[in-house]
């Protein structure tokens, strides 16, 4: 079939064309930001005050060993040549061997990223499916009870310190209640259980029909994926809001009102409806945010995930780790922009 | 990091008031030992080139030695493992282990000389940071196929001079002595690398455990190894969780969901202290806390101004205060725990008697820099010394530094005073002595960096022999002696105050029994362990 049409005034354009024209502009612009991401997470790699030597050798080790390890490394180089080397092998998939863990950074990532996108999703789905109400009826209810409670919960997510939430958590619902499980992510007993398809062990364990594991791993994430939800329904909530107030004083919900529709449809048909672009950008930034890795959420209830892979690798000076891991999170970043952008272009046909 | 360790440390400070008294609920099984533990400094599990507190906890349970310590009795020094016995040869120089029969590796493979010789020519071929150890018997890739042989039943090492058995024997019980299994090592060998690769994170060993699994900053899994040569262990699975906060380290003990807790903080331990069901074990280890005077600064070189400041620490008060439960008061260069270790402790907080000192060396107005890397407790020891020193006309200025900054300064021998620690490399008092107190050669050419005496620019004159003397010793007990009567010398007239040892707490269910540290000289022991 001829994928060509015949345009009004002669020219031929191919939406096959247009198709792959989009697709290499993308494309173009995930190589762009990922060149610049590497670029300035390697000379701030560099130029560091750590010594990565002392972190590999020891401080004991010998001036030979000491210079023979520095060629091997290549940092006897000149920068720009190191990071075209570097450039050159993670084109190639290769983010080198992490010093910290002995294992390719690859690996490493595959292994501690799912249990971080565990967490995150399901903070995510919290935040979303309580904020966005909250938000919404707040907003509605403009300066009653309803409102003032919604807006000190917001407040209360947004401002209290995580660890502390986080330690209070862990006191309460599993020190002296015991309705959840401890830290990690599943107990003693379950660990190496299920077979690894995923890496996320609610998927894995359901996969393999170990609905014990399942039950030990929904007990361990609740309160971790609660706090994250909690910090990122404060944020939802709120911008949620503030996006519905301006909605609500606009004309057309005055005539929405005025041509006797119901309350309900003006809310969530009308004025919802036309909140629903600025939200995406809203829970896309917020599950972002978490996907990077929550490093306090992920110390306190010793979850193995990205921010606290990364953080222990950039205080060793593991460079080829932090910069692995710094390539995945701008990555996510960069595909989950691409990803609501998409989602505009479905919820609002002028972007289309 | 460690603001976020600080913040998250004084939160469970708070909390520590609400926890009262937590219901016991869950237990561990009892043939499983769970262990909470920072274990984020593991990079390599292979013998040859682990260096790590976490990673010897690993390689002592994992790998068999040709001479190993006794957990239950660590007092009596290195004990016959895969060797049964030795002979030392008339000229001291050549040791012939005889090799115990019938012991086998974990893949069911027999422990023999060919395997003892292949770990030992190994680890000084992969020549990683710890082979040191087993180098400065003159040992290299070149000759270790010559000084390094099995014959049949027996292995013999011979060094390049005559070294005290002793000294060669605990720097076998090293790590760095593990044994390996060469077949299973060798047919993992990838590139000449000798199995590197491979064992940096998989064991090929005769010990009691074998290692399951290792999880980066998760988990360290062993099972029991039922052969083991002196019966199997009683704990079938070691599990070591990484868990980072003292804080949650404390709740999972007090849920009964981990048995032993090796991270607790002071806060923490009061807090636990006296619990029903819970122990709490104070355990002397290697590291010690120490400051310098650099000898080429006029005054510092001066001996009553070197002994002076000895009388300038509030030894007791820093104990008590700050810290609390992490080290103690210790004054000599050798450990507790070590061969020949003292414990006397001349030196306390005396300012008039310091004061008297100064002015006996005409020194007024004295105005010096200490250099102290970026660690809490370090930097509160320097301000501690500042205070004391001002109140003796001593103006102590302090700065702080990353690791590397402070580092390159001593040893360029330009920081008027050092505040640090040191640990012991191996369980041999050379170890210390060999740095501590000697120094062959001081003049700035020699570039001795390695040796602490030397960064301090200092030529301990005679002891550098009695140093020598001892290495060579072959009576185990008089070498002891002579390191002992070194020590009280070195106390009183270097330019070395050494303050403090530092101790580990360790909380436990109190079912737990028989679980050892390894004091200062080695790591942790699981075999023992029941509950």
């Amino acid at each position: 079939m001829s994928a060509t049409i015949q345009t009004e005034n002669g020219r031929r354009a191919s939406p096959v064309f247009s198709v792959v024209a989009t697709i290499a502009k993308t494309l173009g612009t995930i190589a762009i930001t990922m060149l610049g991401l590497l670029f300035i997470t390697f000379v701030i790699g560099r130029i560091m005050p750590i010594d990565p030597l002392i972190s590999i050798l020891g401080e004991r080790a010998s001036k030979e060993m000491y210079e023979a390890t520095y060629i091997k490394l290549g940092l006897d180089k000149p920068l720009v040549v190191q990071f075209f080397y570097y450039l050159w092998d993670v084109v190639r998939g290769d983010f080198g061997v992490s010093r910290l863990t002995a294992r390719p950074v690859i690996d490493d990532i595959i292994r501690v990223f799912p249990a971080t996108l565990e967490l995150a999703t399901i903070g995510t789905i919290i935040g979303v499916f309580v904020g966005i109400p909250l938000g919404v009826v707040a907003a509605v209810k403009r300066g009653t009870w309803i409102d003032q409670t919604a807006r000190v919960i917001a407040l209360v997510g947004y401002s209290m310190p995580i660890f502390w939430l986080g330690l209070v958590g862990l006191l309460v619902f599993y020190g002296i209640l015991g309705w959840v499980g401890g830290p990690g992510r599943v107990g003693i007993f379950y660990v190496d259980i299920v077979p690894t398809v995923t890496g996320l062990i609610l998927v894995d364990s359901i996969l393999d029909g170990q609905w014990d594991v399942f039950r030990d791993a929904v007990s361990h994430i609740i309160l971790p994926a609660s706090l994250l939800g909690y910090y990122s329904l404060a944020y939802i909530s709120r911008m949620t809001r503030s996006f519905m107030l301006e909605q609500m004083n606009a004309e057309y919900v005055t005539t929405a009102r005025v041509k006797g529709l119901s309350e309900w449809a003006v809310v969530w048909r009308h004025a919802f409806g036309n909140i629903k672009v600025p939200l995406i950008t809203v829970v896309a930034l917020s599950y972002a945010g978490l996907l990077e890795g929550s490093v306090l959420t992920e110390i306190i209830f010793s979850w193995p995930g990205i921010g606290s892979y990364i953080t222990t690798a950039l205080l060793s000076a593991d460079m080829n780790a932090v910069l692995g891991g710094t390539v995945v999170v701008g990555l996510v970043f960069v595909c989950l922009n691409i990803f609501s952008d998409m989602l505009y272009k479905f919820f609002d046909p002028r972007a289309r | 990091m460690r603001h976020i360790t600080k913040l998250i440390a004084g939160t469970a400070i708070g909390l520590t008031m609400a926890m009262g008294t937590l219901p016991v609920y869950a237990e561990t099984p009892a043939n499983m030992l769970v262990i909470a533990n920072r274990i984020d400094d593991i990079i390599t599990l292979d013998p040859a080139e682990s260096f790590e507190f976490a990673g010897s906890d690993v390689s002592r349970n994992v790998y068999g030695k040709l001479v190993n310590f006794d957990p239950l009795n660590l007092d009596a020094g290195y004990e016959p493992d895969l060797a049964e016995s030795w002979v030392v040869s008339e000229d001291g120089k050549t040791i012939t282990f005889t090799m115990r029969e019938g012991v086998k590796f974990h893949s069911g493979n027999p422990v023999t000389a060919e395997d003892a010789e292949f770990s030992l020519r190994r680890a000084v071929t992969l020549n990683k940071t710890p082979s040191f150890i087993l180098t400065q018997f003159g040992f290299n890739a070149d000759n270790v196929n010559d000084v390094i042989v099995a014959d049949g039943n027996t292995l013999s090492i011979t060094t390049d001079k005559k070294y005290a058995t002793s000294f060669v024997l605990n720097c076998l019980a090293a790590v760095i002595g593990g044994i390996v299994d060469k077949k299973t090592v060798m047919a993992n060998e990838v590139d000449g690398d000798l199995g590197n690769n491979w064992l940096k994170t998989n064991s090929a060993g005769s010990g009691a455990y074998k290692v399951v699994s290792w999880k980066p900053n998760e988990s360290v899994t062993l099972s029991a190894n039922e052969d083991f040569y002196k019966g199997a262990p009683a704990m079938k699975r070691v599990i070591v969780r990484h868990i980072q906060e003292s804080a949650t380290q404390r709740l999972l003990l007090e849920k009964g969901d981990i048995d032993v807790a090796r991270n607790l903080n002071p806060e923490d331990v009061a807090g636990i202290s006296g619990k029903e069901g819970i122990a709490i074990d104070n355990e002397l280890r290697g590291r010690l806390m120490y400051f310098s005077l650099n000898q080429k600064h006029p005054e510092l070189a001066k001996p009553q101004v070197r002994q002076a400041l000895k009388y300038l620490a509030d030894y007791e008060g820093m104990q008590n205060s700050f810290l609390n439960g992490q080290y103690t008061i210790h004054q000599a260069f050798l450990p507790r725990t070590y061969l020949g270790a003292i414990d006397d402790k001349p030196f306390n907080l005396d300012i008039e008697k310091a004061k008297a000192m100064l002015a006996e060396a005409g020194v007024a107005d004295l105005e010096i820099e200490v250099g102290v890397r970026e660690a809490q407790e370090r930097v509160e020891i320097a301000q501690s010394l500042q205070n004391t020193f001002a109140q003796a006309g001593i103006k102590l200025n302090i700065t702080v530094g990353t690791a590397k900054q402070i580092l390159t300064r001593y040893r360029a021998r330009e920081l008027d005073m050092y505040l640090g620690a040191w640990g012991p490399d191996y369980p041999d008092p050379q170890t210390n002595a060999g740095t501590f107190a000697y120094n062959p050669d001081n003049s700035d050419e020699a570039k001795a960096t390695g040796l602490l005496a030397y960064r301090n620019a200092w030529d301990p004159g005679d002891m550098n022999q009695q140093v020598e003397a001892a290495v060579v010793e072959a009576d185990r007990d008089v070498r002891g002696k002579m390191y002992e009567d070194m020590q009280r010398e070195h106390q009183m007239n270097s330019p070395f105050a050494v303050m403090f040892q530092k101790i580990e707490q360790t909380g436990r269910a109190e079912a737990v029994k028989n679980l050892k540290l390894g004091g200062a000289v080695t790591a942790v022991a699981y075999w023992p362990v029941t509950k």
